[in-house]
């Protein structure tokens, strides 16, 4: 595949090892989180922490959108599509993940619900036009990247009149998650973390600027990467020798794709149909102010949590999993008593075993033989 | 299915342009005779079959046999590549060709949905005879029901095969040894790629053809090469990552492989990178899989790519001793990752 294949080049990643192995200081340890889901994927489906030299550590951040989704709001979609009897559309890895009373929405597609696979919001869409007779309700999810297709439905069935499509939204916003992991340490135990390796595709939406604050207010270096190897081995790079530096910046490695303001046209629409919830439980992390999206008033029509009666509860993760702990960072996946036991891809648990993306379903299905 | 003899009992000829399957045609009765006769035995027609007995009388064959069964359900019913009629020909020749069989003969069993347009019928059944004498193997007896409208979906096959299995071939998944070498036949995932953009409607701009076919000329052509061989798979749901954690598995052994040697299509590359899957976990419905002895991996990848079928085979991979039973990979980039099992249907990533 022309364009992406040179961005998967051995001879050039054995280079940037080598480069990678000489900046790193051999007298200290670095910490660098990949906040996304997508660079987790890339770490270990390419092998790259092979790459690196022993003192250099990838944190597997909260950045894996069916990861970070509570129980409580798959347990809303359950309800809708089980209780209330409607079509229920949504993206292929929520149907996974585990919810209350062991169902998932796979499960309880098993058990009549009408629980449907689309590609894009606008398959939602149009299943509302080829099904009037019926309410149709997207299960939107997701980081920035995902938040402008679902305002793009949300205008069409406006300008089309559906009244029988809403969404159940539970878009949230990257940088107050950074913002809750930077406070967390003092709290959690403390995670050494010297900096981030900053979104890919959210980034193209948002741009670079939104990070400044790592920089400016918590003294952390960020470079924004792409989600192929070479990227992450380049950014790695990048930080590496901001923190022999000393320096703490926002930088750019993704500039194929990422500018300092992002896409405006996407944000303007974004700013139109949505609004910021006052706060947001996330799968781990907990409920963080301002770190997730409503429909705005203009748009309330469209609702699903307006539309029917499915008020959020909060359930609390089992036990035993440490899914919490590894979101932060302060656990390795395979610190968890239940990894590779209890909790498989085949029988998640946690939500981080759910996705491909997820920190323990990445570790199990890539990398579990440097354990054995 | 026996093929009534007199023809002039059974009236109007069947509508194979606008008729439609109804539940006569499976009740027994004179319906159903015409559907035999006049799309059945017509498209199938062999000696076998002809005989228009209950079972078909099939000569002695020495020595071991191979029987195996397989049923098939897919959806769309056609797709760039093939069809449900000439997939369910070819899945049940290639579970006797990677049992070191010779296909002799086959059955076949519909189960039909009342409404299913009689011209679809006929477009499956003209494929499976195609794919049957292409194959020279003959389908000899059968059998249709048909369930009422909203119980099936359009048509299940499922096909039965028996095979001769010449003395000396041992091929199991319990065959693979430390030291051996694995060869793949062709590219991985065109099948699995070729349904699921039919299915959804992708519309990519290059079409994705179904590797659907028999494989049993394939690996006579390996058998006869001399080559040693310890295995063979033909890797169908669940892609080469599956079959290769199931031979692991049964063999006790652990198998590593090299991702720059695996032959994929460019189109079915870029389809699973745009929608986040991995051509390892995609189904293949015409290659095959081979563990062969080291001495012999040479001959073996000649012979196969000297066939017709074989002309991307590769050397993909070997067999080592590891207690785990992992199936590991290299990475193009050089570092080195777990080939896990597919974990349940692969489903497309989000972000």
């Amino acid at each position: 595949m022309k364009y992406i294949d040179e961005f998967r080049d051995g001879a050039l990643a054995r280079k940037l090892g080598a480069h990678i192995a000489r900046a790193a200081d051999p007298g200290r340890r670095y910490h660098f989180m990949e906040f996304c889901g997508g660079h987790t994927h890339a770490i270990s489906r390419y092998g790259v922490a092979d790459l690196l030299p022993a003192n250099v550590r990838m944190i597997h951040g909260p950045g894996c959108p069916v990861c970070v989704l509570p129980i409580g709001r798959v347990d809303q979609a359950i309800r809708l599509a089980l209780d209330h009897g409607v079509m229920l559309c949504t993206y292929g890895d929520c149907l996974r993940v585990p919810a209350s009373d062991g169902l998932s929405l796979l499960k309880a597609r098993a058990r009549g619900a009408d629980v449907r696979m689309v590609y894009s919001s606008a398959d939602a869409v149009a299943l509302a036009r080829q099904h009037p007779d019926r309410q149709v309700v997207f299960f939107a999810i997701g980081f920035e990247t995902t938040t402008p297709p679902t305002a793009v439905a949300i205008r069409e069935a406006a300008a089309l009149g559906l009244g029988n499509f809403s969404v159940l939204c539970c878009h949230v916003l990257t940088p107050p998650a950074m913002t809750a992991i930077l406070e967390a340490p003092a709290s959690a135990g403390g995670v050494p973390l010297d900096g981030f390796v900053g979104p890919a595709h959210v980034s193209t939406i948002i741009g670079s600027a939104p990070y400044a604050f790592c920089a400016e207010r918590y003294g952390k270096p960020v470079v924004i990467a792409g989600f192929e190897p070479l990227d992450v081995m380049q950014a790695i790079l990048m930080l590496i020798r901001q923190t022999n530096e000393g320096r703490a910046e926002v930088e750019n490695e993704f500039v194929r794709a990422v500018s300092h303001e992002g896409n405006r046209k996407a944000q303007a629409l974004v700013a139109e149909v949505f609004t910021r919830r006052p706060d947001f439980e996330w799968r781990g992390l907990g409920t963080i102010p301002d770190s997730a999206l409503s429909l705005a008033p203009a748009y309330r029509a469209f609702d699903a949590e307006a539309r029917f009666p499915v008020a959020y509860r909060s359930v609390a993760d089992h036990k035993a999993c440490e899914c919490g702990a590894i979101l932060r960072g302060v656990k390795r996946p395979q610190e968890c008593r239940i990894f590779g036991t209890a909790c498989t891809p085949e029988n998640p648990v946690g939500s981080c075993m759910v996705s491909s993306e997820g920190a323990c379903a990445a570790h199990y299905t890539y990398g579990r033989y440097k354990d054995a | 299915m026996p093929a009534p003899k007199n023809r002039s009992s059974l009236g109007r000829a069947l509508d194979l342009k606008q008729g439609r399957i109804d539940l006569a045609h499976g009740s027994g009765g004179r319906a159903m005779a015409q559907l035999i006769e006049e799309l059945f035995a017509r498209h199938l027609d062999n000696p076998f079959l002809a005989q228009g007995d209950d079972g078909a009388v099939l000569p002695g064959a020495d020595g071991r046999l191979v029987m195996a069964t397989d049923s098939h359900v897919i959806s769309p019913l056609f797709f760039p590549g093939g069809d449900i009629g000439s997939l369910s020909v070819h899945g049940t020749l290639n579970d006797l060709a990677v049992m070191g069989a010779r296909p002799l003969w086959l059955s076949a069993a519909f189960i039909l949905e009342e409404g299913f347009p009689l011209a679809d019928l006929a477009r499956i059944v003209e494929s499976m005879g195609e794919a049957s004498r292409a194959a020279g193997v003959p389908i000899v007896t059968g059998d249709t029901k048909v369930v009422e409208r909203g119980k099936g979906d359009g048509v299940f096959i499922t096909t039965t095969g028996v095979g001769s299995l010449p003395p000396g071939r041992d091929v199991s998944g319990r065959h693979a040894r430390p030291g051996d070498v694995v060869l793949i036949s062709g590219t991985l995932g065109d099948h699995g790629m070729a349904i699921m953009a039919a299915r959804e409607n992708l519309g990519f701009e290059t079409p994705i053809v179904s590797d659907s076919a028999a494989l049993h000329g394939l690996t006579e052509a390996l058998f006869a090469s001399g080559a040693r061989v310890h295995t063979l798979r033909d890797p169908t749901r669940g892609g080469l990552a599956t079959t290769l954690n199931e031979i692991a598995r049964q063999s006790g052994v652990g198998i590593v492989l090299d991702e720059a040697a695996l032959p994929i299509n460019p189109a079915v590359a870029a389809a699973c990178e745009f929608l986040g899957l991995d051509p390892l976990y995609v189904a293949n419905e015409g290659k095959l899989l081979a563990i062969v002895a080291a001495d012999d991996a040479d001959a073996a990848l000649a012979a196969l790519r000297a066939h017709p079928l074989g002309a991307r085979a590769a050397r993909i991979g070997t067999v080592q001793a590891d207690t785990h039973r992992f199936v590991q990979m290299t990475t193009t980039l050089g570092g080195r990752r777990i080939v896990d099992w597919l974990n349940g249907d692969p489903l497309p990533r989000i972000c």
